[in-house]
C-alpha cells in the first residue's frame, strides 16, 4: 500500500485559487520540474511566506473549495515536484480534485469541525494517512494527537493505487 | 410518493446487485426507472462506457477540443510515455489562442508544438494564426458542438458550450491525455441545479449581469459538482452568443458544466452545419428536444431569478461572487478597458459596446483595447462599421487572442492599475500582478471607458 505522511502546511482560507497555487505566467514552461520554485506565489495569507514555510511539508490542510478557478493541472504537478501528495480540506473545486487523483495523489475532504481540530494542533504537526482503514491520524509537537475517518469511493483509491488515471485508462478501454 | 421513490430506488439497487451475479442488462433496467432525467442524465446515459464504482462513470466523448497552453505539456507526456497516438482524428479540434502571435520564445515553442502534433495525426480542424480565434468561440462557430455532445477540454471554461446543449467541462491535462489517447474521461453521476430566470431584462442589462448576480447569490462554490441548467422564458429568448455568455461563467460558481434546452435558436444557429441531416428546421427543432429535461426530472437544488428590476452588475473584489449593483460602484477610476474574450467578444458584445462608443472619444486616461474573438466576428464587426466605431473613439484594436484576459500579454496591468473588463476572471493577479479586474457587460465597460470611471451605462444609452 502507498505511504503519504509528513509535515504539515496550514493555508488557513476559504476558496485558495489555482492562480495562486502557480500564477498563469509559469503555464508556459514545457516541464513539471521548471513549476517547482513557484509554488503558491501568488498566495494571499497573513503570515504565509513561501519560501520560508513550504520545505519539508509534504500535507496541506486547507478550507473549502480548495483549488478553484483555472482547469491547470499544473497546481497539481506543483505540490507533487514539492513533494506534497495529499491534500485535506472542507471541500475542493472539482477540476482540482479530479487532478489530483488522476495524478495517483490523494484529495481528502474532511468536515469542518475535523478540520478546525486540525488547525487546532498548530505548526509541526505530522499526519499519517491509513489508506488501509482510511484514517488520518495527525500529531503535534506536544503529542497531542487526533484520529478521524474519511470516505474515498472505490475508484479515486483505485486512481491512486494504479499511479493515476493515464495508467488506468491504458489497461481498461 | 417520497416513500414509493425510495422503495423503487432500494428495488432499483437490489437488481442492480444481482445484476453482477446473473448479467441482466443492467442498462435496461435502469431505463424502466420511473424518475425522469436532466438533460444532463440523458447525455450520460448515451454515452455510457463504464461505471468504474457507483456514482463514477466513465464516458465516450464526442468533441475533444485543445489549445497551447494545455495540451502541449500532454504532448510531451504522451510522447514520453510512448504513446504519441490519437484516438480520432476528426474528433480533435485545436487552435492556437491563449498568445497569438507568440510573444517570446517559450510561447513560441509550445504554439510549434500544438501545430507538429496536429500536423503528425492529420486534425485538419487545426486553427493557427490569421484563422485562430478564442477556444469558446471559434469551436460554437465552426459548427463543431451539438445538442446531446460530450465535450471535454483543458480549459475551465469549457463549460461554455453547454449552451448548445451539450454536456462540456473543463478537465486537467491527464484527463486530455487519456481523451486524447481513448476518447473517455469519468465523471461523477451529475447532479444538476436548475435556474430558472424570468421577467424582463432591462435595456441596460444583459446576460453577463445575470450571470454575475447568479454567482453573487450562490457563491464561487454554490455549484460545486453540479450541471448548471439554465432555464425559463428569459433563456429562451436569448440568442446563443447570450446562451454563451451565460453558461460560460458556471465555473466561476464551481458548476461542472452550465446547460440550456436546443431549441429554434440553437438549430438556426447550427443549420450550415446540419443541414444535411435533417429535412427541415423543424425536423431538427423536433429531433432536438429528445435532450429535454423530463418535466419529473430530479434536480439537487432550485434557483428562480427574475430579471426585470435588476441592475447592471460590477465585481468589486477578487473573487467572481463579489458582485455590486453599478450604482454602488459609481466613480470607480479605471485605467484600462479591456472588451473581448470568451464571455464577451462575440458580435453582439461589440455592437452592445458600439452602441454606447459611437460619436464619443474614450477619456484621456483611459486606455481601450477591443479583442474580437474570432476572424469572421472581426471582418463582421468590420462590415457593419463597429471596428471604426471602436477605432474612432480611441480604442485599441487587436487581433483575436485570449491575451490579456489571463495575464498573459496584449494589455498586462501594472502594480495598482484597475481594469473594467468583459472577462469571467478577477482573481488577484489575473490581468497582470498587481492589478485589479473589475468584470462587467460590454456595454457598462463601454461607459467606463467614455467617463474614466465605472458607471450606469444607461445614461448613454
Ligand atoms: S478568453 Fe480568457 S477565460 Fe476565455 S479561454 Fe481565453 S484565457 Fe480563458
Amino acid at each position: 500500500m502507498k505511504q503519504f505522511n509528513g509535515q504539515v502546511l496550514f493555508l488557513d482560507r476559504d476558496d485558495i485559487n489555482t492562480d495562486e497555487i502557480i500564477p498563469a505566467k509559469y503555464l508556459t514552461e514545457n516541464s513539471k520540474e521548471a513549476l517547482k520554485p513557484h509554488i503558491l506565489e501568488d498566495l494571499h495569507l497573513d503570515g504565509f511566506n513561501a519560501g520560508r514555510d513550504i520545505a519539508g511539508k509534504s500535507i496541506i490542510v486547507a478550507k473549502s473549495n480548495f483549488g478553484c478557478g483555472s482547469s491547470r493541472e499544473h497546481a497539481v504537478w506543483v505540490f507533487e515536484v514539492n513533494d506534497i501528495k495529499v491534500v485535506i480540506a472542507e471541500s475542493f473545486a472539482r477540476i482540482f480534485r479530479q487532478n489530483m487523483f488522476n495524478c495517483g495523489m490523494l484529495a481528502i475532504e474532511l468536515p469542518k469541525n475535523e478540520i478546525d481540530t486540525l488547525f487546532l494542533l498548530g505548526e509541526n504537526t505530522v499526519i499519517n494517512v491509513d489508506l488501509e482503514q482510511n484514517k488520518i491520524i495527525a500529531q503535534n509537537e506536544q503529542g497531542r494527537k487526533e484520529e478521524f475517518s474519511f470516505t474515498l469511493n472505490p475508484f479515486d483509491r483505485e486512481l491512486v493505487l494504479a499511479d493515476g488515471w493515464l495508467a488506468y485508462a491504458d489497461s481498461k478501454y | 410518493a417520497y416513500v414509493f421513490t425510495f422503495n423503487l430506488t432500494f428495488l432499483f439497487n437490489m437488481v442492480k446487485k444481482l445484476d453482477s451475479l446473473w448479467t441482466i442488462d443492467f442498462q435496461c433496467i435502469r431505463s424502466v426507472r420511473i424518475m425522469g432525467k436532466t438533460i444532463a442524465e440523458k447525455i450520460f446515459a448515451a454515452h455510457l462506457r463504464d461505471e468504474p464504482s457507483p456514482g463514477n462513470v466513465v464516458l465516450d466523448i464526442d468533441v475533444i477540443l485543445c489549445h497551447e497552453i494545455t495540451t502541449p505539456i500532454a504532448i510531451n507526456d504522451l510522447v514520453a510515455k510512448n504513446r504519441d497516438r490519437v484516438f480520432d482524428p476528426d474528433k480533435i479540434k485545436a487552435v492556437i489562442d491563449h498568445v497569438t502571435p507568440a510573444k517570446d520564445s517559450k510561447t513560441a515553442t509550445q504554439g510549434k508544438i500544438l501545430r507538429d502534433w496536429a500536423r503528425r495525426h492529420k486534425i485538419k480542424d487545426f486553427f493557427d494564426i490569421g484563422r485562430n480565434g478564442v477556444c469558446h468561440a471559434i469551436f460554437p462557430e465552426k459548427g463543431f458542438i451539438r445538442p446531446g455532445y460530450t465535450v471535454i477540454m483543458g480549459d475551465s471554461h469549457t463549460c461554455t458550450h453547454g449552451a448548445f446543449g451539450a454536456f462540456a467541462a473543463g478537465v486537467g491535462t491527464t484527463d486530455l491525455e487519456v481523451g486524447i489517447l481513448k476518447g473517455v474521461c469519468s465523471f461523477r453521476e451529475p447532479k444538476t441545479m436548475k435556474v430558472y430566470i424570468s421577467g424582463k431584462l432591462p435595456d441596460t442589462v444583459s446576460a453577463k449581469d445575470v450571470i454575475l448576480n447568479i454567482i453573487k447569490q450562490i457563491s464561487v462554490n454554490g455549484a460545486t459538482d453540479m450541471v448548471m441548467e439554465f432555464v425559463g422564458p428569459v433563456v429562451e429568448q436569448m440568442s446563443m452568443e447570450a446562451r454563451m455568455t451565460l453558461c460560460n461563467m458556471a465555473i466561476e460558481a464551481g458548476g461542472t458544466s452550465g446547460i440550456c434546452m436546443p431549441d429554434r435558436v440553437t438549430v438556426e444557429y447550427l443549420w450550415p452545419f446540419i443541414k444535411d441531416s435533417y429535412a427541415s428546421v423543424d425536423e431538427a427543432v423536433a429531433d432536438s428536444k429528445k435532450w429535454h429535461s423530463d418535466p419529473d426530472a430530479v434536480y439537487a437544488k432550485e434557483l428562480r431569478i427574475d430579471v426585470s428590476g435588476l441592475q447592471p452588475q460590477v465585481t468589486y473584489g477578487f473573487k467572481p461572487d463579489e458582485v455590486k449593483d453599478i450604482t454602488d460602484m459609481e466613480g470607480t477610476p479605471i485605467d484600462q478597458v479591456y472588451i473581448g474574450s470568451c464571455t464577451n467578444g462575440r458580435i453582439e458584445d461589440l455592437r452592445a459596446a458600439a452602441a454606447i462608443l459611437a460619436n464619443r472619444t474614450i477619456a484621456p486616461t483611459v486606455r481601450g483595447i477591443l479583442s474580437p474573438a474570432t476572424p469572421a466576428i472581426y471582418s463582421r464587426a468590420m462590415a457593419e462599421g463597429l471596428i471604426k466605431v471602436f477605432m474612432d473613439a480611441g480604442f485599441c484594436v487587436t487581433n483575436p487572442t485570449c491575451g490579456a484576459c489571463l495575464g498573459m500579454s496584449n494589455g498586462v496591468l501594472a502594480e495598482g492599475e484597475a481594469c473594467a473588463s468583459t472577462t469571467n476572471r478577477n482573481f488577484n493577479g489575473r490581468m497582470g500582478k498587481g492589478g485589479m479586474v473589475h468584470l462587467m457587460s460590454p456595454l457598462s465597460a463601454a461607459a467606463a471607458a467614455i467617463a474614466g470611471h465605472i458607471t450606469d451605462p444607461g445614461k448613454y444609452l
